[in-house]
């Protein structure tokens, strides 16, 4: 499986503006294809809104977003649809839909496509279940039978469904338990490995960032101050940066880095 | 979007033998296009339907090719992974990376979809699991009017400490803002009761009898009827909706923990405000339709609004006026007691909100018209 070594997301020159809070002003930022990618930056900085745009949820105000090549702005809805299932989206709070069970949330984007036999869908459902680690017996229950840490494997596995090359994750472990939070990482790390994909994700959480990511986008001032590997993001003699992974957190967080010395 | 190469299944028969090969891109954007995978499926058991079945004795040696396959995920390997029941065939050549899409699938298994045991007496339990949750309702019912004097005692204790603040945006909300709807629908009403009415007076020459029939139907029956179940479908989904949003954001067990009983706080106010501001409604309905009839009536009789004034209280007795009012009052109660009652049970998802407000909606508007039934026999010797 291979894939163009060129940028998956390119974003150039993007501005966002609510009423006179210029919240973005000149963005360029680049995502390689195969990276994992984690946008930091004060609450308020617009990392969620910068993702919203990236998804095509938000139109920006002004600027370009290139999403495998293809500009997103001028696209019809057709090609939105087509890019649409090129990418997967987990979101903060799963938004798994509670009306359904676990096993017709992930089939419901595989059953939207309307062409695919429902024992192949049927099979497709129980993979994904065990790709995000996840009993067969689970498969019947409904959202609100499940505890927080399943909500997000299940909506990972649903995000999943559609085999995207590209992963969008909104704070992939806020709200979780320390245990959970790590096997989700762990999770994620293994999947991101198995299945050759790219993930741009939002994060506050520093233990998450320094174990996932290969490269760290830092958002303030505006603009994407950084785009670097985490060494050399910490090594930049910026307000944000200091205070962000230099803190009392940002030291125990760093302690990580030791025990993970090849992610960096 | 660069087109992508559709799958493509190449089958050949030598000797014997024969040698299937794939390629293309097998991903699920090629393949959910319509028709692609029937295609390729009845190209598979046209050609040799025997020799390819996973089940069949192995007749003939086939070989599976699929190095040529530009790019595959997960479905392109689960339609082949199916097609040859669940296991690897003897001759396959894989290309780079399929390994281990296969792996996957071979590591996994069979795992079905566990189905639920379904028993022949379903429909005996389900009747049963209704009666339950019937009584289930009437209890819960039972217990909230319980509760709703106790906090009434409450309030009359120490009136001061009352939730009159929730009590006058309640009466703002579900009277104020509901005097426009109540006065198209009550004056229409008004207009189309008087207009059919007076076609059948003028065959008797009854006309004056108008103002009778009106003045009756409205203030004592219709007025309080058509506000309550006005009513019921603004305030009381309302009232459910809001209860049952928030169960569903844990701002109910956030009360409770704080030491906020719900009682008072939340179903007092809404009962207590239901109550003041119905009569008030059924009071604006009832001038509403009048004015409809009465405009009606100087229309198609010549009837004139003095005259009908001037004998509407002549006709129609004072205590026809105060039923109306203790209905109203009665009928105000209830539809905020029911909302509550279902607002409270919600679960916190989206179904169970939807089905909360319809069910919420359609019992408190039967129980209104039952107390009206109740209503009109207890008096049945009031004010005529």
């Amino acid at each position: 499986m291979q894939k163009p070594p060129e940028n998956i997301i390119e974003i150039r020159g993007l501005w966002t503006v609510f009423g006179d809070f210029v919240v973005h002003r000149d963005l360029d930022l680049d995502v390689e294809s195969g990276e994992i990618i984690s946008i930091v930056g004060g609450s308020g900085s617009g990392k969620t809104t910068l993702l919203r745009q990236m998804i095509g949820l938000e139109q920006p105000t002004r600027g370009s977003v290139r999403i495998f090549g293809e500009p997103m702005e001028n696209a019809d809805h057709r090609q939105r649809l087509e890019a649409r299932k090129r990418w997967g989206m987990l979101f903060q709070q799963g938004a798994l839909f509670s009306a359904l069970t676990v096993f017709e949330n992930i089939a419901l984007p595989l059953r939207e496509l309307r062409t695919l036999p429902e024992d192949l869908i049927s099979d497709l459902v129980m993979l994904k279940l065990d790709m995000v680690r996840l009993k067969p017996s689970d498969a019947n229950k409904l959202p609100s039978d499940l505890s927080g840490g399943m909500i997000k494997r299940v909506a990972l596995a649903r995000a999943l469904a559609l085999e995207p090359e590209l992963l969008f994750l909104d704070e992939p472990t806020a709200g979780l338990d320390p245990e959970s939070c790590e096997s989700f990482v762990l999770l994620i790390r293994a999947l991101h490995r198995a299945l050759g994909l790219t993930i741009v994700m939002v994060t506050h959480d520093l233990d998450t960032l320094f174990e996932l990511t290969t490269r760290v986008a830092v958002l303030a001032d505006q603009h994407v101050i950084a785009n670097a590997p985490v060494k050399e993001v910490i090594a930049l003699p910026h307000q944000f940066v200091k205070q962000f992974f230099l803190g009392e957190r940002g030291q125990r967080a760093m302690e990580v880095l030791r025990e993970y010395p090849f992610i960096v | 979007m660069p087109e992508l190469t559709p799958p493509s299944l190449e089958i050949e028969d030598h000797d014997g033998i024969i040698s299937i090969k794939a390629g293309g891109i097998w991903l699920v954007q090629t393949l959910a296009a319509r028709g692609c995978i029937n295609g390729l499926l009845s190209q598979l058991t046209t050609v040799s339907p025997k020799a390819v079945s996973p089940s069949a004795v192995p007749a003939r040696e086939v070989h599976w090719d699929l190095s040529a396959i530009t790019r595959m995920d997960h479905l392109g390997a689960q339609f082949f992974w199916n097609f040859w029941g669940k296991r690897r065939p003897q001759h396959l050549l894989l290309g780079a990376g399929e390994d281990a899409l296969f792996d996957r699938l071979h590591h996994l298994g069979d795992v079905h979809l566990p189905q639920p045991a379904k028993s022949r007496l379903a429909f005996f339990y389900a009747f049963g699991k209704g009666m339950f949750r019937f009584l289930e309702h009437v209890l819960g019912f039972i217990r909230l009017i319980g509760q709703l004097s106790l906090d009434m005692i409450r309030l009359l204790q120490n009136p001061l400490q009352g939730p009159w603040r929730e009590v006058s945006a309640h009466v703002f909300h579900a009277g104020a803002q509901a005097l426009g709807i109540t006065a198209l629908v009550g004056f229409l009403i008004g207009v189309v009761l008087s207009y059919l009415s007076s076609q059948q007076l003028r065959l008797f020459g009854a006309d004056i009898y108008i103002v009778n029939i009106l003045g009756m139907s409205i203030i004592r029956e219709l007025g309080p009827l058509l506000a309550a179940i006005l009513v019921a479908g603004r305030s009381g989904s309302a009232i459910t909706a809001q209860l049952g949003v928030m169960r569903v954001t844990e701002e109910l067990d956030a009360m409770l923990v704080m030491g906020i009983p719900h009682g008072f706080r939340l179903i007092l106010p809404r009962v207590l405000a239901l109550a003041v501001a119905m009569p008030l409604i059924v009071v604006w309905t009832d001038m509403m339709a009048l004015t409809g009839g009465m405009l009606s009536a100087m229309n198609t009789l010549g009837l004139s609004p003095g005259f009908f004034i001037d004998t509407l209280p002549q006709v129609v007795k004072l205590p026809n006026l105060w039923l109306g009012e203790a209905k109203g009052v009665v009928f105000g109660m209830l539809i905020a007691l029911t909302a509550c009652h279902f607002g409270l049970r919600i679960e916190p998802n989206t179904t169970s909100l939807g089905q909360g407000t319809t069910a919420s909606v359609v019992a408190s508007i039967t129980i209104v018209i039952i107390a009206d039934a109740i209503f009109a026999i207890l008096f049945k010797g009031v004010g005529i």
